[in-house]
């Protein structure tokens, strides 16, 4: 099988899965409980109030034609409305939230990542000793600690008693975004900036990248680097049309992201100001997944520390350092890779409580402010887009993988 | 590991059974505490009080039974549901197997926590529906790791063995293959405790526990969170390490075992 047909495959496979993941989630919020409006209401409101909510929600029809409606709207990228009496869009509170999420979510897995490496290393370079030891029982304590409880210590420390960083919140409301914002006051003028400036942002990464093979003559790395960077501009570019397009000619900021924001605007006070708000929130977010990095990256590079190409290095007089990191880490790649597609879901569900813990105004807080409003259509919106989004994400690093190591595609 | 595992969470459930009747005060009874609450330690209430004037000591010692519970049902749970259903789908192959498969699969894939709070939400409070809400997301993997088990098992010439002698398949699944399974399963399920410790405390922790009037260290943690800018930490603190405890016990008496079971980590 070529890659080209292995996609298909793998873009085919995932239909009935995310059908499944739709229907499911159907079952529970609108079969299971019978009538979600009145427990919206614990049985608190008029009969007419109830009906009239019914009607506006589309939840009188007949249960089938509530499914059909309710996948038609998905293809139209309409979560519908919510059952707080303004009757939002929940399509477009969600995309507005899920800026703040991704953020929260990029930085983690970085730290996550760059911790996990680093002990790891530490930890197989010296096997079975006491660095080692500590390094284990590092990785399985912070792995049995509830996220938020780490976030609350955190907080309480550093934040409370020290003052040096924030207790909560994304940025300080007077620098909410305001600057170098897009205006779509006539759609297809709005939409083409958008998709320019996208498109550039592609064409830069891909330009870089190409450089890069070019003048270091790694294959490996810079493939893989290569594919990454298209995707994530891909995605960037999907993401602007669809934020266009569901919020329909409203403001929108250039990313949502502030530390970036802030730096395209080259507001440096206001960088400065987003990355003190992300410090604790994604520091607790990357230590509660690193566990999971620090034991993957310690068992590859155990296995292959001894194999024969890193003696060869070694032979060769490169330095230790230079035979760790260049030539044994490179092994451990595909892996940890596989691993960050893997624990995207748990690193979901631990923004959920993170965000809780630090008022952060993602799609979490979202999630559980709606629980207590029992606003259960917005529930189900924000569950399935959580769902989707977990599925599309590992679909990428599927092909990724496919992509990298050929072996998988047969 | 095993044994450090074992004495954690053995202490734990002796303290939670005997912590009702060691307990100075009762631990729901608030205004046990003269006022300002929440106080930090002192010498009548050695590990503070919360904001209701509740003893943070009392409610340590019995504020364990609701995540032990939770965590008990809901691997009890798993096991009815997840290990018939691998066991038979596996075993009959075919469209049965396939379809149970993309299921499982289906629900392996979404956020676990996310489903969890989905479903609690829907369902409301209480022990047993924490439990199931819990318990859904761990089902697939007890079917994966059964399902892989018994296709292993299935193609041995131990199993060929009682088949070609005339063994009923019921007698092959239950007498032959079943009993291999279990080790896996053991192990499964042992790390599946410390996951549903984690998972019960977070959905305490987004307002989807089993209420105000049980002590749970959960809920503490919880409520601690209000309190945090005052830096009352004795009110989070405590119960936290609870949790964590609980949840380390666990893990670590899963990794021994496994370690004991796949001896390959030895070398």
């Amino acid at each position: 099988m070529d890659l080209r047909s292995y996609i298909v495959a793998r873009v085919l496979l995932m239909i009935p899965m995310i059908l499944l993941l739709l229907s499911i989630v159907f079952l529970i919020v609108r079969v299971v409980p019978g009538d979600p409006v009145l427990l919206h209401f614990e049985k608190k409101a008029s009969e007419e109030a109830m009906a009239e909510m019914r009607e506006e929600l589309g939840l009188d029809q007949p249960l089938y034609i509530q499914y059909i409606q309710y996948l038609a709207g998905l293809l139209r990228g309409d979560l519908g409305k919510s059952m707080a009496p303004g009757r939002d869009s929940i399509s477009q509170q969600i995309f507005s939230a899920f800026p703040a999420t991704l953020e929260l979510a990029i930085y983690s897995m970085l730290i996550a990542v760059g911790i996990g490496i680093f002990l790891g290393v530490r930890a197989s370079r010296s096997y079975n000793s006491i660095q080692d030891y500590i390094i284990r029982v590092f990785g399985t304590v912070v792995y049995a600690i509830p996220v938020f409880f780490l976030g609350m210590i955190l907080l309480l420390i550093f934040s409370i008693n020290l003052h040096w960083f924030p207790a909560g919140g994304r940025i300080k409301p007077l620098m909410e975004p305001n600057g170098l914002t897009f205006y779509f006051s006539t759609p297809p003028g709005g939409f083409l900036q958008v998709f320019t400036w996208s498109f550039l942002a592609g064409l830069i990464c891909w330009v870089i990248c190409l450089f890069v093979i070019k003048r270091k003559k790694i294959k490996f790395w810079s493939k893989g680097l290569l594919l990454s960077l298209l995707a994530l501009s891909a995605g960037w570019i999907i993401y602007a049309f669809s934020a266009w397009y569901l919020m329909s000619c409203e403001v929108i900021h250039i990313t949502g992201l502030y530390t970036i924001d802030s730096l395209l605007e080259g507001n440096i006070a206001k960088f400065v100001e987003a990355v003190r708000y992300l410090v604790l929130p994604s520091l607790t977010l990357g230590l509660m997944l690193s566990g999971v990095f620090i034991r993957l990256t310690r068992s590859n590079m155990l296995e292959t520390l001894h194999l024969d190409f890193v003696t060869a290095a070694r032979a060769r007089g490169l330095k230790e350092s230079s035979v760790v990191y260049n030539y044994a880490l490179r092994n451990a790649f595909l892996p940890i890779l596989t691993m960050m597609g893997l624990q995207f879901a748990m690193l979901l569900g631990g923004a959920i409580l993170t965000e809780t813990t630090f008022s952060w105004p993602g799609l979490g807080r979202y999630l559980v402010d709606r629980i207590n409003f029992r606003d259960y259509t917005a529930i189900q919106g924000a569950v399935i887009f959580f769902g989707i989004l977990v599925a599309i994400v590992n679909l990428i690093v599927d092909i990724l993988y496919a992509y990298l190591d050929p072996r998988i595609r047969f | 590991m095993t044994i450090i595992g074992l004495v954690i969470v053995s202490s734990i459930i002796i303290l939670t059974l005997i912590g009702p009747w060691v307990s100075p005060y009762d631990p729901t009874a608030i205004n046990v505490a003269p006022p300002p609450n929440p106080s930090p330690p002192s010498a009548d209430f050695p590990l503070g009080t919360n904001l209701l004037g509740q003893d943070m000591l009392s409610r340590l010692l019995c504020g364990g039974s609701v995540m032990l519970h939770v965590a008990l049902l809901s691997v009890l749970f798993c096991f009815i549901i997840g290990v018939p259903i691998g066991l038979f789908a596996s075993y009959a192959g075919g469209m049965l197997d396939k379809v149970s498969t993309i299921v499982m699969d289906s629900f392996y894939a979404f956020p676990g926590l996310v489903l969890a709070i989905a479903i609690a939400a829907m369902m409301g409070r209480g022990v047993v529906n924490m439990a199931l809400s819990i318990a859904v997301v761990y089902v697939p993997s007890y079917f994966r790791i059964v399902r892989s088990q018994v296709l292993t098992i299935k193609e041995l010439s131990y199993t060929e063995a009682a088949r070609a002698s005339g063994a009923r398949g019921r007698t092959v699944l239950l007498r032959y293959i079943l009993p291999n399974v279990v080790p896996s399963i053991v192990v499964v399920a042992t790390v599946n405790f410390a996951d549903a410790i984690l998972t019960a405390a977070g959905l305490t922790f987004v307002g989807l526990g089993v209420g105000i009037d049980i002590p749970d260290w959960g809920w503490d943690l919880t409520q601690g969170r209000v309190l945090l800018p005052s830096g009352a930490w004795w009110v989070i603190t405590f119960p936290g390490i609870m949790i964590v405890l609980l949840a380390l016990g666990f893990t670590l008496i899963g990794e021994g075992l496994s370690e004991l079971l796949t001896p390959r980590l030895e070398q």
